[in-house]
């Protein structure tokens, strides 16, 4: 040590004696990239470890999966190998505390609801065939579309009608059912799947309110009655931050999700396809790998990898003028279950995660559950979303999750102020950006806050979602064009083809903090004006 | 617990919004300097990335923060060597750096209030907060003037770029050219005396010829010599004059009329590489460009399809004319290019603007190609501008959105060639 500082000090007071610039370099180069690093590391590194340090986050959270890189191949698990892999190599993984752990809560959830809000294109005001006080079946109609009085929307349990909850303009937003302890169903009486017609099978799903389990792409809606599919996609694993398992969600439904294909193969005209994840530790379940009568996909990637709109594009993308379905997993199973067990079975598992749950894990409940029900004690300061924390939606505890949700992502409220927080971060966050140590520690937890990290401000920096969207779709462009009302652009760049999750973590990274999804989700809207 | 207090204090003083919008604004930009607000997500993504367009916009003032030590240190060096007293490097550090001072601080604080008053009433006005765009460009500005440059040239230069060519297409991230650059531009063609020739880079002095005096101001006189007398320090001298042998001549202009061999009769490439040479604040050392250079691209600030273009184009194009030839200025090996003038300084800094730049990764590779090929073109070719990279880059802001279309109408073909497959 010694020797090195004396060394140095000759080294440095030699140049002070220096008779011309060419002896002064060598010390002047020295010095320069001293500074440097040390700028670097004390600008991002060491606030940010002292704060790892400080909250005991040192730890590394155990990989679930690899992050791949942009050029150096990838090592597929042993059960993806030696099949065709699509892998994607952008995208980005937030860390954050509270995944959901692998056991089943035991929660009582005793109201759930039905929104109409939840489904686009129903409004105005759906017609109400229930009122306050009457008794339903699960499977009973609680209402249906103005326009289109065949699509109709069942009741997923049996009990009372407690409260029809109106929003602005008296439209509903909630038809509100206290559940019996014994849900009674309405019987059902499916036609035979294989024999009977793609119209009886159209005109048995619409009876016995399963057509709203169908979402169309392009714009997210129920899709009109005599739409014919060209392909129906179902993703059978999710990358969001937090999501639950989906080997967990088929466990024991393997019977019912075949089913629910085998019925889903009869309504499209070309095929259905399943994305199943070559990115896991576990490979995925039987009841997906084995499968029959499907399109099978491996995907191999991250966040967002995982999302439907991600793998349709890698499959057959929606071309102009096409139109596909998508459902979930459950959304599947439910479907099979009308012919297996000949009954409306709104079962959902729904995962409870994030740094503001009580307890994580997994709830068997059904679909539009009360939120307060299902976490169990609310907390001060938390967020209950429905959904992931990237593209859910806000719910108090007395609200209910929403139709086509699988989680409640529970986080801390983030209104505190943080002094000089732009330039000595006292407080952690997730970032993608290199201005801070985030990308030297890539495995690190946050428990994620709601706090914005910063104000609105105009786009500036371009480069922003490069590498969040494995899709060929320039984002920064398309948001632009959809600013600018600029219709056939923001199709040309391929607008139809995403949904708001799809951006949902380029918003997330926006250093402008703008709302990519609203953006997105206005285009959206601007075209389907146009196509009604 | 300090902290709550103080944030208490300061919010008691807040303005109300309505009657004060030009005082609310203000209060709200300095709120938001020193405390990043509570405010929390509504709709869309819940969580936000840590990082928001301050810290971006920091991180670059941060990169240029060496820049600016030594481009003080260099102005009092040039001032010294120019009258022939403490020629050596470390001599008279003190002077020189309080020379340095003594011309950079009222150019930094006119470039400011100027700036800032603007900005803050264009966002008054249009009742939203205060926008970073400033911090940069308030950065930039000192850095690629001469440091003599008359305060009211400067404060018209700042209030033309900003008004005209920012506030008027709607502020911080709508401007289509690079702010600084534009005030500087508007100065060269303005008052072309003040900031081009051989006369203006080396300040303080009467006239930039052998026999004028040295002039000091107010500041030197009445603050920094009482302050050295009392420190025992060596002191302004009362009266100098320039030596005999002295030429304000920038290493460009040498080489534009000597070539290289002009360049290395005054310069060795080791001081050019150094920056202990006439020449903007800002641009003068290469290796501390460097630091910034790597600082912008290890944080991801500046694009480093831009700058890896730049670099690449002026290579290519000083090669090229390296063997056509036909001047002196052609026959400079193409590797000295990046030690003239502000090469370096320009690809790193003001190239890299995101809100000027291609946004199209193929764009910035474009973009910065053109850069350096139009740099070295101008700087080599067109005898009426000593230097090229200041309109290079204003050409190619122009030109930016044009890529960009180019390159995302590329995309649009092979999107719709895929879909018919």
């Amino acid at each position: 040590m010694k020797r090195v500082l004396f060394s140095a000090f000759f080294f440095y007071s030699s140049a002070l004696y220096a008779q011309s610039v060419e002896e002064v370099l060598p010390q002047f180069h020295a010095l320069i990239a001293g500074l440097t690093v040390l700028f670097l590391i004390f600008y991002i590194g060491v606030p940010q470890y002292a704060l790892y340090r400080a909250r005991g986050w040192v730890g590394n959270r155990k990989r679930r999966y690899s992050r791949p890189t942009r050029i150096l191949p990838v090592r597929l698990p042993d059960y993806a190998r030696g099949k065709k892999v699509h892998i994607l190599r952008q995208g980005h993984d937030i860390v954050l505390s509270g995944e959901p752990q692998n056991k089943l809560i035991d929660r009582t959830v005793r109201h759930y609801a039905i929104q109409p809000t939840n489904f686009r294109g129903i409004f105005p005001i759906p017609k109400l065939t229930v009122q306050i006080g009457d008794r339903v079946k699960a499977g009973d109609v609680l209402y249906y579309q103005r326009y289109q009085p065949k699509i109709q929307h069942v009741s997923p349990v049996s009990g009372e009608i407690v409260a029809i909850n109106r929003g602005r303009k008296r439209s509903i937003i909630e038809v509100v059912i206290a559940a019996d302890e014994q849900t009674e169903y309405k019987p059902l009486h499916p036609p035979d799947w294989k024999n009977s017609s793609r119209e009886e099978l159209v005109e048995f799903l619409l009876q016995c309110g399963a057509w709203p389990l169908f979402n169309q792409r392009p714009y997210d809606i129920i899709p009109p009655i005599n739409a014919v599919p060209r392909d129906i996609f179902i993703s059978t694993f999710s990358t969001a931050p937090l999501a639950p398992d989906y080997n967990m969600i088929v466990n024991g439904h393997g019977e019912a999700f075949q089913m629910g294909l085998n019925v889903l193969s009869r309504l499209t005209s070309g095929k259905v396809h399943l994305g199943l994840n070559a990115n896991g530790i576990f490979p995925p379940a039987k009841e997906y790998t084995e499968a029959s009568g499907v399109e099978k996909h491996w995907f191999y990637g991250i966040h967002p990898t995982g999302n439907v709109g991600v793998q349709i594009h890698h499959i057959a993308p929606i071309r102009s003028g096409d139109v596909v379905w998508t459902l979930t997993v459950q959304q599947v199973i439910q479907l099979g279950k009308i012919w297996t067990e000949q009954k409306w079975v709104a079962d959902r598992v729904i995962a409870i995660a994030g740094a503001g749950a009580e307890e994580t894990g997994y709830v068997r409940t059904k679909v539009g559950a009360n939120i307060g029900e299902l976490i169990g004690e609310p907390r001060e300061k938390t967020r209950y979303i429905s959904g992931d924390v990237l593209s859910g939606e806000t719910k108090a505890p007395h609200q209910f999750l929403n139709w086509q949700h699988e989680m409640v992502s529970c986080i801390p409220e983030g209104d505190y102020f943080e002094p000089f927080g732009w330039l000595v971060p006292s407080r952690v966050a997730p970032s993608r950006s290199r201005t801070l140590a985030n990308f030297v520690f890539p495995n690190k937890v946050f428990d994620g806050d709601t706090n914005t990290h910063g104000e609105k401000r105009a786009f500036v920096m371009s480069d922003d979602y490069d590498g969040l969207l494995p899709m060929d779709i320039p984002l920064y462009h398309l948001m632009k064009a959809i600013l600018v009302n600029d219709y056939d652009k923001m199709e040309q760049l391929g607008i139809k083809e995403l949904s708001e999750e799809d951006v949902a973590l380029a918003e997330w990274r926006c250093t402008s903090k703008q709302p990519l999804q609203q953006i997105l989700r206005r285009g959206l809207e601007m075209w389907r004006e146009q196509e009604m | 617990m300090r902290m709550k207090k103080l944030r208490e204090l300061f919010q008691r003083f807040e303005p109300d919004k309505k009657e004060h919008p030009l005082l609310h604004t203000l209060y709200d930009g300095l709120f938001t300097f020193f405390f990043v607000p509570n405010t929390v997500t509504t709709q869309g993504a819940h969580i936000r990335d840590k990082v928001d367009l301050k810290r971006v916009m920091v991180t670059v003032v941060l990169a240029l923060t060496l820049c600016y030590i030594f481009g003080i240190w260099n102005i009092g060096h040039q001032h010294f060597l120019a009258i022939g007293q403490y020629t050596g490097l470390f001599e008279g550090l003190h002077l020189k750096f309080a020379f340095g001072l003594a011309k950079i601080l009222p150019i930094f604080i006119v470039t400011h209030l100027v700036g800032l008053g603007i900005e803050f009433y264009y966002a008054a006005k249009r009742g939203h907060s205060i926008e970073e765009g400033f911090l940069v460009t308030g950065a930039l500005i000192p850095l690629i003037m001469p440091p003599d440059i008359p305060l009211w040239i400067l404060a018209v230069g700042v209030a033309f770029a900003l008004i005209l060519g920012k506030e008027a297409f709607g502020g911080t991230g709508m401007n289509v050219w690079n702010i600084a650059l534009l005030t500087r531009v508007f100065i060269f063609f303005s008052y072309p005396a003040v900031i081009s020739g051989d006369e203006v880079w080396v300040a303080g002095l009467e006239a930039a010829k052998p026999g004028a005096a040295a002039q000091y101001g107010w500041i030197e006189t009445h603050l920094f010599n009482p302050l050295f007398e009392l420190l025992g320090l060596s002191t302004f001298p009362d009266s100098a004059t320039v030596v005999d042998t002295f030429s304000g001549a920038t290493p460009l202009s040498l080489a534009f009329t000597g070539g290289w061999d002009a360049v290395t009769a005054r310069f060795s490439p080791a001081e050019l590489w150094f920056g202990a040479i006439p020449g903007s604040v800002g641009e003068v050392s290469k290796p501390l460009i460097l630091a910034g250079m790597a600082i912008l691209l290890i944080t991801g600030v500046a694009s480093w399809r831009i700058i890896a273009g730049g670099i690449l184009g002026a290579a290519i194009t000083a090669w090229l004319l390296n063997l056509w030839g036909a001047t002196p200025m052609m026959q400079i090996p193409w590797y000295y290019h990046f030690y003239l003038g502000s090469a370096l300084f320009a690809i790193t800094f003001m190239a890299t603007d995101p809100v000027t730049a291609s946004t199209t990764p193929m764009g910035k590779w474009i973009y910065g190609l053109l850069i350096g090929f139009f740099g070295i073109i101008v700087r080599v070719i067109n005898p009426a501008y000593p230097e090229g990279w200041m309109l290079a880059i204003l050409f190619m802001n122009t030109f930016a959105p044009l890529i960009d279309h180019i390159v995302i109408e590329m995309k649009i073909k092979r999107r719709l060639s895929r879909a018919k497959v």
